[in-house]
């Protein structure tokens, strides 16, 4: 199986690699000038390292940080190793534009009419302020997204294939190391939470743990982007579970919302705007605690590191590494620790608008 | 601040992929993985349930067999019993029979030898009359032969009889 995940990442990898390079090679002008473009391009990206070799002369701490945390429209591995990736725009008068996003190394970051805007985050605008653009650029975080996607398909499919083709014999190697993982979302997580209709939410419920597990673990690489410490995509699966907890809440849960048990009428005027903003802010909580976590611990990884900038000393360093290297294991630690809060209060928060003839659980 | 605004593209990408992964997980992983636990939950299960039951038909048959085992010892020694009183009974039996046919055999014999001895006794009783006879015969006849002898016996016989 190893053999097998390791030839298919290399395919994997250099298929990526292709289809993110094809917008750019797509883009550029004919033979005869690729050459000068090239030269001009090489020229700029001097001129521009140049710019940062003298910025970073005065090292400001703080732009660092939010440029790590930030998504951008180039994946930087490393100073100067830079993967452009495609931008889509959308726009009612021009339509879908795709483009790369080295195309923009000049030295007004400017192309086709949009301008990139290097701020607290990277934004295209467009050049006549009148236009409305929509972005749907392959950011660094949505080639991260897309990457982990890819991970997570391949090995749980691969594992299911053993479940298949191995049918009646004792699990082993990576499988068990899975399987424990999904016993122990199934049986300590899902089913005490949600009751005995668990079997309905666990494919989501699996897939949210796995995939904010991964992204979260992804995340700790050097060189790779912050997703899960991106507020989009918390609030992209808050919002989920928000939608499945009320899709499939029953009429005790309703009921108890506008008609709290017990509750004397005048109290009600404060009881039923407190129940309603206790339903906002459960999925409010859920994405503002992976956010935060998770950026947190990259801001505090990369302060330990920028000091080792600020400082530059060979004493210095060391200590700060040792910091940081102990940050890192909290770190991984708060990875699994996140994605199984995340997926416990999901369940909790389905389990309690699915429950039969008794109070629903109140907010946390 | 853009940390805290949430990118409408980084948005859709995430639904999209999201989801993506959410229903091809779902029908290719999850569902042949959790049936694949719960078969074999199931399996490990039932052969626990098997076990407890062949144990327990272990136990029952062992009690049967132990009851089996009583009962035909039981049998056994009734059998025996019976066989000794029948032996024990025939023997007295035999020796009440030879008894009884000693004491008749003796009876007889004891008959026999009264009889025997009874016409013994009579025979000897004949002998001794027939003896008795002769001798007197012969007495008798020697007595005869002297004529006067007799006479005179009668004549003291006659004066010594008084005649009323």
């Amino acid at each position: 199986m190893y053999t097998y995940l390791r030839r298919f990442f290399t395919i994997a990898l250099v298929a990526a690699t292709c289809l993110f390079n094809l917008p750019a090679q797509a883009d550029e002008p004919t033979q005869h000038d690729a050459e000068k473009v090239v030269q001009g391009i090489n020229d700029q990206e001097h001129k521009i390292e140049h710019k940062l070799e003298e910025s970073e002369k005065e090292f400001k701490i703080g732009e660092m940080i939010m440029h790590h945390i930030a998504d951008s429209h180039e994946w930087e591995f490393t100073h100067g190793v830079v993967l452009p990736l495609p931008v889509i725009l959308y726009s009612e008068d021009r339509g879908l534009e795709v483009f790369s996003s080295s195309n923009f190394h000049n030295d007004h970051h400017e192309y086709n009419g949009y301008h990139l805007v290097h701020g607290d985050s990277e934004q295209i605008v467009p050049v006549d302020e009148s236009r409305k653009i929509y972005d749907f650029s392959i950011t660094k975080n949505v080639a991260s997204m897309l990457l982990s996607a890819v991970i997570l398909i391949l090995v749980f499919t691969s594992i299911a294939g053993w479940y298949k083709n191995s049918k009646g014999k004792a699990p082993k190697g990576f499988q068990s190391a899975m399987e424990v993982i999904i016993l122990f979302i199934r049986d300590d997580v899902v089913k005490p939470n949600i009751g005995p209709k668990y079997e309905k939410y666990l494919p989501y419920l699996l897939t949210l743990f796995f995939f904010i597990l991964i992204n979260n673990i992804l995340g700790l690489l050097p060189g790779s982007a912050n997703l899960t410490g991106n507020i989009a995509v918390t609030m992209t699966l808050a919002v989920l579970t928000f939608i499945i907890v009320h899709l499939n809440a029953n009429g005790n849960y309703y009921k108890h919302l506008l008609k709290p048990d017990g509750v004397p009428a005048p109290l009600l005027l404060i009881m039923i705007p407190v129940e309603i903003v206790g339903v906002f802010m459960k999925p409010f909580s859920l994405m503002v605690r992976l956010f935060a976590n998770i950026t947190a611990g990259h801001i505090i990884l990369l302060s330990l590191f920028g000091l080792i900038f600020i400082f530059q000393s060979f004493v210095i360093a060391p200590v700060i590494s040792l910091f940081a290297l102990f940050l890192n294991f909290i770190e991984i630690m708060v990875a699994f620790i996140q994605a199984f809060i995340f997926t416990l209060l999901s369940s909790m928060y389905i389990g309690s608008a699915i429950e039969e003839h008794s109070h629903a659980d109140h907010g946390h | 601040m853009s940390l805290l605004t949430p990118n409408p593209g980084l948005i859709f990408w995430m639904l999209v992929v999201f989801l993506l992964v959410v229903f091809i997980l779902a029908k290719f992983a999850w569902k042949p993985i959790l049936k694949g636990l719960k078969d074999r939950e199931n399996e490990i299960q039932g052969a626990l349930d098997l076990a407890e039951r062949t144990r327990a038909e272990m136990a029952q048959l062992k009690s049967d067999n132990e009851k089996l085992i009583a009962e035909a010892n039981a049998i056994r020694d009734q059998i025996l019993r019976d066989a000794k009183d029948a032996a024990d009974r025939t023997i007295a039996e035999s020796k009440d029979k030879a008894a009884a046919e000693g004491q008749k055999i003796i009876e007889g014999a004891r008959e026999t030898i009264r009889n025997e001895q009874a016409l013994a006794v009579s025979k000897i009783k004949k002998e001794v009359a027939v003896l008795s006879l002769e001798i007197a015969e012969k007495v008798l006849h020697r007595e005869l032969k002297d004529k006067e002898a007799q006479e005179k016996l009668i004549a003291d016989l006659a004066s010594s009889a008084r005649l009323n």
